[in-house]
């Protein structure tokens, strides 16, 4: 099963096992992970499972479409390695993914 | 004080559906919600978003939704109380009694919670000091637009309300609209409008840029903004309006001394009652085991808590469940005409 890295603002690392096909917000939440809320239940409306991506992994996570651009404009602190966690699905590919959370969500 | 048989508060889909079930068996209520306008998530957050299962409609907008449940609960002429949050809750023997922040009491032996993820608020500006000056200088909506009347304005944001208000403000003020990236989310008329003002001088657009401090301390003087590629920029400002869409806050729930498991609600399936009698949690707030956060389980949940709501509005009757089909009472309650 490919690992999963969540990183909170100030460092703290939890590598979790996430099986393919799950978004990595759904991976976060199955295994209370802390720093992302989802509070839209992953419908792409609340931009409250925004993470940070690590360089490396950012091009290597399928693009970014316009309507979750457009939904990382209202989250907390977007950077240009922004990603809703809820659109980034978990594949034998991402094995190792780092994701950083934000300070918070909201 | 309002009385009535139970005091829904959310008017999304959940509690709007959750109205509809307790006319037909013949109870009144009331339906308070901290929004302007009815549909919840469905209006504000996806309002021209299609939803492909809602059983026997095959497709519909979150606007579509919302317009079919208000009219299917016309009938029933329950209350809205829109634009208010509930903040007390508190017992009265075997009664309900609750204030909103505008002051108004409700009384009712159940109360309804379908308050989906919490109530919504704006996304505010991250900066700490945007606290010390919101309301006077620096705001998340616009009440008053005389206020602004010939002065440096900054609008944030990217969407259809940061464009739609550089626009208007621009008639009669300096506008600067600062967003994180070039590209901004509108309509295509508003987009052309806003280059042609550009153009004209009308509005100044910083992009890709974002907030990085306030400057002044009894009143704000202006702001420095940060580029994408690290530079600074200061800017004068009178005002500032932020527009960076809705958040969702369980908000004053929290504290009404309902078991929270993970900012929702557990709930017995049989009646959706919470852990206090004749309080009921239905839809996204509410958590069992199985629980789906779709619109038809809301729907499915709120027919219950009604049928249980009967028990304590009308202690001395008997609930008798009937079809709508068939039932002269309940086509009398919805004023249909043989």
């Amino acid at each position: 099963m490919p690992k999963i890295t969540y990183i909170s603002h100030d460092g703290k690392k939890n590598t979790i096992e996430v099986p393919n096909g799950l978004s990595v917000m759904e991976g976060a939440l199955q295994n209370n992970i802390e720093g992302i809320d989802a509070d839209c239940g992953g419908s792409m409306a609340c931009a409250t499972c925004h993470v940070y991506v690590s360089e490396n992994w950012f091009d290597k996570i399928e693009k970014i479409h316009d309507a979750e651009q457009d939904m990382l404009d209202m989250a907390y602190e977007p950077k240009k390695n922004s990603r809703l966690s809820c659109q980034i699905i978990v594949s034998s590919d991402l094995d190792g993914l780092e994701v950083v959370t934000p300070l918070k969500q909201t | 004080m309002i009385k009535t048989d139970a005091i829904i508060i959310g008017a999304g889909p959940t509690g709007m559906f959750a109205a509809h079930q307790l006319g037909i068996i013949g109870l009144k209520c009331e339906i308070i919600d901290n929004l302007d306008r009815a549909g919840g998530q469905c209006i504000e957050l996806y309002p021209d978003k299609p939803i492909y299962d809602i059983p026997a409609i095959p497709e519909c907008t979150g606007e579509e939704l919302t317009n079919s449940l208000l009219k299917q609960i016309k009938p029933f002429k329950a209350n809205f109380h829109l634009g208010q949050r509930v903040e007390e809750i508190k017992q009265e023997n075997n009664l309900w009694s609750l204030k909103t922040n505008k002051g108004n009491i409700f009384s009712a032996p159940n109360v309804i919670i379908a308050g989906g993820v919490g109530s919504f608020e704006p996304r505010k500006l991250t900066i700490k000091e945007a606290e010390k000056f919101e309301g006077s200088q620096i705001f998340y909506s616009v009440t008053n637009k005389d206020l602004f009347k010939n002065k440096k304005i900054i609008i944030f944001g990217g969407g259809d309300s940061a464009l739609d208000w550089a626009l208007e403000l621009s008639k009669k003020n300096e506008i600067t609209l600062v967003h994180r990236r070039t590209e901004f989310r509108g309509a295509a008329h508003t987009l052309s409008e806003i280059k042609q003002k550009e153009k004209d001088g009308k509005i100044l657009v910083k992009t890709p840029y974002n907030l990085k401090s306030i400057e002044g301390d009894k009143t704000m003087t202006g702001i420095e903004i940060e580029n994408e590629d690290g530079s600074l920029e200061k800017i004068n400002a009178d005002y500032i309006l932020s527009f960076f869409g809705l958040i969702m806050k369980l908000g004053p729930i929290a504290e009404w001394g309902l078991n929270i498991d993970k900012k929702t609600i557990p709930v017995n399936t049989e009646t959706f009652e919470t852990n206090k009698k004749g309080i009921f949690a239905i839809g996204d707030i509410c958590t069992y085991p199985g629980k789906l956060k779709l619109i038809l389980s809301g729907f499915h949940e709120g027919a219950l808590a009604a049928r249980a709501c009967f028990k304590r509005a009308k202690p001395n009757e008997i609930y008798r469940f009937e079809f709508t089909t068939a039932s002269k009472s309940i086509h009398d309650r919805l004023g249909v005409k043989k």
